[in-house]
């Protein structure tokens, strides 16, 4: 399945759905994505990859490229996700130690909260 | 001779084509179902390594994916002609054939402080294969590059 983006604004904080497929043919939408919200001052983002079916390293590649563009501003990226066949990918590349990974977007928008 | 050999344009539309392929064989080479996600994201990273080799020095050459059922093992290897395309760490010691192991959380952190938008460094594919495949090797000779991964599989009686 191809990719699906799309991205809502809740409580000043911009919310990602990502739905499909990322990888090294898919990706670049998503980094455009991601690079034209923060040129529109867009700092805090959550990236919900609950639809999410496959991840590979271009498309860690782009929501780390996000999180350096983001942290430039001073603001954050995290993550929502609960799929083990995701999460396994973050483990194994040791990236659960670089970003915020949360089970829900409310979650994910309340620990920025606290932040 | 491979069980199924495959050969395509380096395209990244492709990859997918190539990952479902991969997928398909090992299901029916027997790879336990629980490993099947470890196959396809392997053998993707293999061949998105491949196609961007291919794309910087040879974009008229199809990569070539051969998926062997050897039995007990199902067999991948994921072959470049992209002459100089051999990760920094393979030309140091993994020529000979030998597997090249990666540190995950060391490349994790050279890929945050060193991503850059077009592109993540060479090396963490293969280090995302290297935590999924128990068995990978690197080979490196003055024509390319073939990455081998190996899973256990069942002996199909049907």
């Amino acid at each position: 399945m191809d990719l699906k983006l799309g991205h809502y604004n809740k409580d000043g904080i911009e919310v990602v759905d990502v739905e499909g497929e990322i990888d090294v043919y898919t990706a670049p939408r998503l980094r455009e994505l991601l690079i034209d919200l923060v040129n529109k001052n867009n700092y805090q983002l959550v990236v919900n990859m609950e639809k999410v079916e496959f991840l590979d390293s271009t498309g860690l590649g782009v929501l780390v490229g996000g999180l350096k563009r983001v942290r430039a501003h001073d603001g954050s990226l995290d993550l929502v996700c609960t799929q083990e066949r995701i999460l396994k990918i973050f483990r194994i590349t040791g990236l659960t130690k670089v970003f915020g990974i949360h089970n829900t977007v409310d979650d994910a928008i309340a620990a920025k909260g606290d932040k | 001779m491979p069980t199924v050999e495959v050969t395509f344009t380096p395209l990244p539309a492709h990859v997918r084509t190539a990952r479902l392929v991969a997928t398909a064989v090992a299901r029916r080479s027997g790879v336990d179902e629980a490993l099947l996600d470890e196959v396809r994201l392997a053998v993707g990273e293999a061949c998105s390594r491949a196609v961007e080799a291919h794309r910087r020095h040879c974009p008229a050459e199809p990569v070539k994916i051969e998926m062997t059922d050897q039995g007990e093992r199902f067999v991948v290897v994921v072959s470049d002609h992209a002459p100089g395309s051999a990760p920094v760490s393979v030309g140091a010691n993994g020529s000979n054939g030998h597997a090249v192991r990666h540190d995950p959380v060391a490349d994790a952190v050279a890929l945050v402080q060193g991503a850059e938008e077009a592109g993540i460094p060479a090396g963490f594919g293969l280090a995302v294969i290297s935590g999924l495949a128990d068995d990978v090797s690197v080979s490196s000779t003055s024509t390319g590059v073939s990455v081998r991964m190996s899973w256990p599989s069942a002996v199909l009686t049907a």
